[in-house]
């Protein structure tokens, strides 16, 4: 039976959510999207600490929230755990307490819920620590308390919003990974909230994008980062993005600009390439490749380590090239230069 | 998939506290203000009859009166916790019609006149009152005129304060904690006693004490719902009060008394509760 089975609608003055959700036991679902897209109103209808408008939340075959209905289950009566942004662990509880906190709510004496709460803190190898308050713990043991905490009520969904924003970039490294190991365990279906791409391409089996309250595109991570959908998706995964008529090997943007590509399309298609398959020349390039234009570089910027470059032209593309490149070729704002791109750099697939 | 190199932003220089004199126009007010508050107080000491001072704090009625004042002023307290700390989690947390009707009236006993709220509890709780009647005919409980006369008009100046601290404290507590409680099974009750309260615990103490302080203070409205009977209503200012008319120098002494002793108090309560948060 699916875990989570769910049709969000909220709205709100100047803003609708409207998302359906399916998601497994086992397995862990990315709801990501753009700031503002509507992820946390999500995650908190799921919670019941938001209402919805219209649809459904089902969770192991039971309506929570049907508002057609009138059915409403109160968010302390939801197996549902969740993992806020900055934890939330209660200040004036240790560690211990905090973990212990679900488990006593759910009617288990204070002894058992205690060895319940030490058995989940040493599993998330904080066993040590348990005797500390929140203000004692770094942040990465705070997300593990954090996680502890919320799966200590055996939830049958368990919610992480952003679960990793309030990490330092050393530490969310290991707590991702540390992460993806204990969501592997969860045998109840997990979503977690992210604007970070990596974490949801680490610790998600399914991606679901959303952008203005909507779903644009959803599939595992290999499809979408393939075959991104919008230029949201495709920024994400750092792809260049057109969306034109396919006509055989080709794809035209925008009226006159053609790109020449290996598959075969036809009517309305998406042609998507890396900014490292694009080559700058200082002339015309005499060479194979199929696609060419003159351009005019718009700003280079750091990218790892290489510069990214933005081109103006009949079409605005981002190009990576080495630092040597750049000096070589004298790219600076302004300056006029020849985009070169194989047609067997290119992917294009339907856009219907 | 590579992540852009993004430019640390440079370092938040911490505001410092600027070095130098404090501005004369700023620094004069200020030391007449704590003149202003101090030297009445000093006045007292100069004035006390200390040669005189331990037989005087031997006479009968002294340390009744003071025993007394702090009992009454405890239960205040505690009847304002009871009722008061709900009633600010209520305006802080629940939106209902006529809040802000509802936390105007609260204030109410801050600006009546404490006569006025004795007489007003005389016209609810005397025995002809609207409640007092009833009360006394159900139950035979009369309420003015005994040391539950004095709780009761303590309580009823006194309870504002209370009430303004904790709505203060919970209104600025993060609300998202109690969100947090729910996720884990807490219903509205368990969540206020085991998350809110232990949360707001500073600003509760901090209005305990302001309400327990105005308690002790409390004279116009005890004196008129209460009267002034010595060992059952007689608390120190209404002692203080009855001295002045025959003896100066006991009044002093009364007035010192119930002065070191709140002092006293309020000082440990502060360093204790208010200073550690």
């Amino acid at each position: 039976m699916t875990a989570l089975d769910a049709h969000l609608v909220v709205e709100r003055e100047t803003f609708r959510l409207d998302v359906a959700l399916r998601v497994e036991p086992g397995e862990v679902v990315a709801l990501l999207g753009p700031n503002g897209a509507g992820k946390t109103t999500a995650l908190r209808a799921l919670a019941g600490l938001r209402p919805l408008t219209a649809g459904h939340v089902t969770l192991a075959g039971t309506d929570l929230d049907r508002p057609a209905r009138r059915v409403w289950t109160p968010v302390e009566r939801r197996r549902v755990g969740v993992v806020f942004q900055d934890y939330l662990l209660f200040p004036h509880l240790t560690a211990l307490d905090n973990v212990a906190f679900g488990p006593r709510r759910h009617g288990l004496p204070k002894r058992e819920a205690r060895a319940k709460a030490a058995d989940w803190l040493a599993r998330m190898g904080l066993a040590e620590y348990a005797g500390r308050k929140p203000r004692h713990l770094s942040g990465g043991q705070a997300q593990r308390v954090a996680l502890a905490r919320a799966l200590a009520v055996d939830p049958a969904l368990l919610l992480l919003d952003e679960p990793l924003a309030a990490l330092d970039a050393r530490t969310r490294l290991d707590t991702r990974t540390e992460l993806h190991t204990h969501l592997g365990e969860h045998s109840g279906a997990t979503l977690l909230v992210t604007h970070d791409p990596l974490d949801a391409l680490i610790l998600a089996d399914r991606l679901v994008i959303v952008e203005d309250g909507r779903v644009v595109q959803e599939g595992d991570a290999a499809t979408v980062t393939a075959r991104p959908r919008t230029d949201y998706i495709a920024r994400l995964v750092g792809l260049n993005l057109f969306r034109g008529k396919g006509d055989g090997h080709s794809v035209t943007i925008g009226g006159d600009f053609t790109l020449a590509v290996d598959d075969r399309v036809s009517g309305e298609a998406f042609a998507a390439f890396s900014p490292s398959a694009v080559a700058l020349h200082p002339e015309r390039p005499e060479g194979s490749a199929r696609n060419c234009w003159p351009a005019v570089v718009g700003s280079v910027q750091h990218h790892g380590d290489n510069l990214r470059v933005i081109l103006d032209g009949p079409v605005t593309v981002a190009a990576d090239v080495t630092p040597a490149a750049v000096a070589q070729l004298r790219l600076a704002p302004g300056r006029q230069v020849w985009a070169a791109v194989k047609a067997t750099q290119v992917r294009a697939y339907p856009a219907g | 998939m590579q992540a852009d190199t993004t430019v640390p932003a440079p370092p938040r220089r911490r505001p410092r506290r600027r070095a130098g004199r404090a501005p004369v126009a700023l620094l004069v007010p200020a030391v007449l203000g704590l003149v202003f508050l101090v030297l009445p107080l000093a006045g007292l000491l100069v004035r006390a009859p200390w040669t005189s001072l331990p037989e005087r704090l031997a006479a009968p009625g002294v340390l009744t009166a003071l025993g007394l004042s702090i009992q009454t002023a405890t239960m205040a307290t505690a009847l304002c916790l009871v009722l008061g700390v709900p009633l600010a989690w209520l305006l802080a947390r629940v939106e209902f019609p006529g809040r802000r009707v509802v936390r105007a009236l609260v204030t109410v006993p801050l600006v009546l006149p404490p006569v006025v709220g004795g007489v007003a509890l005389l016209l609810v709780f005397g025995r002809n009152g609207i409640l007092g009647a009833w009360l006394d005919s159900a139950f035979g409980i009369t309420l003015p005129f005994t040391t539950a006369g004095v709780v009761l008009a303590e309580a009823f100046v006194a309870m504002p304060f209370l009430v303004i601290a904790v709505e203060g404290a919970l209104r600025g507590a993060d609300s998202r904690y109690e969100e947090a409680a729910a996720t884990l099974g807490a219903g509205r009750w368990t969540t206020f006693t085991r998350v809110t309260l232990p949360l707001v615990a500073p600003g509760v103490a901090a209005g305990a004490v302001l309400c327990w302080a105005r308690a002790l203070g409390e004279f116009g409205a005890t004196i008129t719902f209460a009267g002034n009977f010595p060992g059952r209503t007689q608390t120190m200012p209404l002692a203080v009060y009855l001295a002045l008319e025959t003896d100066l120098q006991a009044a002093i002494v009364l007035s010192l008394i119930l002065l070191t002793v709140s002092v006293a108090i309020l000082a440990c309560l502060r360093d204790k509760w208010i200073a550690g948060s």
